[in-house]
């Protein structure tokens, strides 16, 4: 490389002496780099507190410390358990039915041959992502309710002989929160799957043509090989995101009937910390969820290098 | 020769079946995803204790405005338009400059603080402290709860979205900036003059992503302004209309007057007139703005 020469000029000169050349540069990344340790990193030191009976008035420093006491209380305590088994669930339906779903979409999608009607069902079907959760719940509400689109449907159809209440439905919290998240991002998760196949060589799918394979044939042997690669990437991102169920729908949607499948470790944490003012639980149980999800973040990298595909970090 | 001339047939019949089949099924699909939306409207043009009875389709049963003029009558409702507007224009200029001075900086490979920092901001997407620590931290140490800047202060960064920008200035000719710095032109200079012009339509995308973050976002008001009816945003409106029911479990984090308001019985109607009104920004930006953010999703996909 002739790229060789400055380099070795680079190197003669000190790193401080090259950072002044670079005022500038310091200028437009250092306040960043400050405002990012402020709100990033900082809360981390309130970590401490996961191990005190935590009291704002006292202060880190004037805290009793408690130990492990946080944590045994939460391992005790049937609620949290149950919050692990909702996030888990809910994080692991809305994996496996939003890639399903995606790739389905996706593939389906890329058959259209005429442009315009692919746009058009692209741009519609992307709306719904960039709608508030607060407004999709609404929504929700008015087609899951007693006399709502659904329920008019199962009876006229037969299916139901009186209107299933959903929404107060313990069994069905998961199923319902699964398939709002479906509608809400089906559409936009497939732009990273189209996205794969528009770098597939043309010419495999006429060379596929020409072997005799029909339409579904050059789907399995020639679509799905073309994104498996994003497919593997994603889905082992997603391990890594495995606690996060999202915490806004179940907030919003879960309601007394249903608390036992709909508390998430988030809403756990905010109902202890916020409206029960006991922090140190609360931190513990936050920390809990930080300390596993960055530990299946390791496995997720762990799993992509043997399988040789891009790591993560 | 009749077997191939069937075959041939089922052949052909297949390949028209199957383009028919799929077109059906995404029209459905579409019908699917705008029924829940159309559906709203249709309820927020319908009179109060008509709409009770449900069964309203895609079209109101009674036409009626009055939920519209009862939401307009409302104060409460301008001040939370404004607040909404507000928080969602100045989050997306600063974050948009921000952001993408940042990206520029991390763009270039003769920075000698480069990889330090990228890694300090790529590691925020895997820690996190938490709710409760960036809780105690904004409302006990910063004391910005009820005050306007809590709206805007906590959401400067995001790290896809450097990733997205950084990726696009990564992939600009590197001819650019060194012809600029030739003619004696410093960094700075480079980037408002060369470079940030040239991010349009990226800077689009970031702009677009933010921009909805901050208007969807209702659960700061709730955390840090519950209190303080001057500082409410309209999904926060919205959110403390949303049927009684579902909230008898939630009182979390909310004051006395904001509970208060929870449990009045608000009118179906209200509540789908807030939420069309509340998803209308959207609903105009976004076709604007749809043939940018695909490209942005890729940029950042493929890294991030």
């Amino acid at each position: 490389m002739n790229g060789a020469t400055p380099k070795v000029y680079k190197k003669k000169k000190g790193f401080f002496e090259t950072l002044k050349g670079q005022g500038w540069l310091m200028v437009m990344s250092v306040p960043m780099l400050l405002y990012v340790l402020l709100f990033n990193y900082s809360p981390l030191w309130g970590w401490i507190c996961a191990f005190q009976d935590y009291k704002p008035a006292k202060g880190i420093f004037g805290s009793k410390w408690v130990g492990l006491g946080n944590f045994q209380w939460l391992f005790s305590r049937d609620d949290f358990l149950l919050s692990i088994r909702n996030t888990l669930a809910m994080s692991m339906i809305n994996l496996v039915m939003g890639t399903l779903s995606a790739v389905i979409l996706a593939v389906l999608l890329n058959e259209v041959r005429n442009r315009a009607f692919k746009r058009s069902v692209q741009t519609l079907t992307y709306l719904p992502h960039f709608l508030s959760m607060v407004i999709v719940v609404g929504m929700a509400q008015n087609i899951f309710a007693s006399n709502g689109a659904i329920n008019d449907l199962l009876l006229k159809l037969g299916i139901v002989d009186e209107p299933v209440f959903f929404l107060g439905e313990e069994k069905m919290f998961w199923w319902l929160v699964g398939i709002i998240n479906v509608w809400k991002e089906v559409g936009w998760n497939t732009i990273i799957y189209i996205s794969a196949m528009t770098s597939i060589d043309p010419t495999l799918y006429e060379a596929a043509s020409i072997d005799g394979a029909g339409r579904f044939q050059r789907m399995l042997n020639v679509t799905l090989p073309g994104i498996k690669s994003t497919f593997v990437v994603l889905l082992i991102m997603n391990i890594g995101h495995l606690m996060e169920a999202g915490f806004e729908i179940q907030y919003l949607m879960g309601n007394s009937q249903v608390i036992d499948y709909s508390q998430t470790i988030d809403v756990f944490v905010l109902k202890y910390g916020i409206s029960n003012n006991q922090y140190g639980r609360a931190i513990a149980a936050g920390m809990f969820k930080s300390v596993v999800a960055i530990f299946l973040l390791f496995l997720a990298n762990f799993i992509a290098k043997k399988l040789d595909e891009d790591t993560l970090i | 020769m009749s077997a191939r001339a069937v075959k041939r047939k089922n052949k052909i019949h297949r390949d028209i079946a199957f383009p028919i089949c799929n077109t059906i099924f995404l029209c459905l699909l579409v019908f699917v995803t705008l029924y829940p939306v159309l559906n709203t409207v249709a309820i927020s043009f319908n009179d109060g204790t008509d709409a009770l009875r449900g069964g309203i389709g895609l079209w109101p049963r009674v036409f009626s405005t009055k939920a519209y003029v009862s939401l307009l009558t409302d104060p409460l409702m301008y001040s939370a338009f404004f607040i909404s507007v507000s928080r969602t224009v100045i989050t997306t200029f600063l974050n948009v400059i921000l952001t993408s001075m940042l990206a520029f900086a991390l763009s270039r490979k003769e920075y000698v603080l480069n990889k330090f920092i990228t890694f300090m901001m790529v590691l925020t997407m895997y820690v996190n402290a938490g709710l409760i620590p960036g809780y105690l931290l904004i409302s006990r140490t910063l004391h910005l709860s009820k005050t306007f800047w809590v709206y805007i202060i906590p959401t400067m960064f995001s790290c896809f979205n450097l990733i997205v920008l950084r990726t696009y200035i990564m992939g600009l000719p590197e001819a650019l900036a060194e012809s600029a710095r030739i003619d004696g032109a410093n960094d700075m200079r480079i980037f408002w003059q060369i470079i940030f012009p040239l991010c349009t339509p990226v800077l689009a995308t970031v702009a677009l992503f933010v921009a909805v973050g901050s208007w969807n976002q209702w659960f700061d008001t709730q955390l840090y302004c519950g209190s303080k009816k001057n500082l409410y945003t309209l999904q926060y409106l919205l959110k403390m209309k949303l049927a009684t029911t579902t909230q008898s479990a939630n009182s979390a984090a909310t004051s006395a007057d904001a509970l208060k308001n929870t449990t009045q019985t608000t009118p179906v109607t209200i509540r789908c007139a807030i939420t069309v009104v509340s998803a209308v920004p959207i609903l105009v930006v976004y076709p604007f703005l749809q043939r940018y953010f695909v490209t942005g999703m890729v940029l950042g996909g493929v890294k991030g």
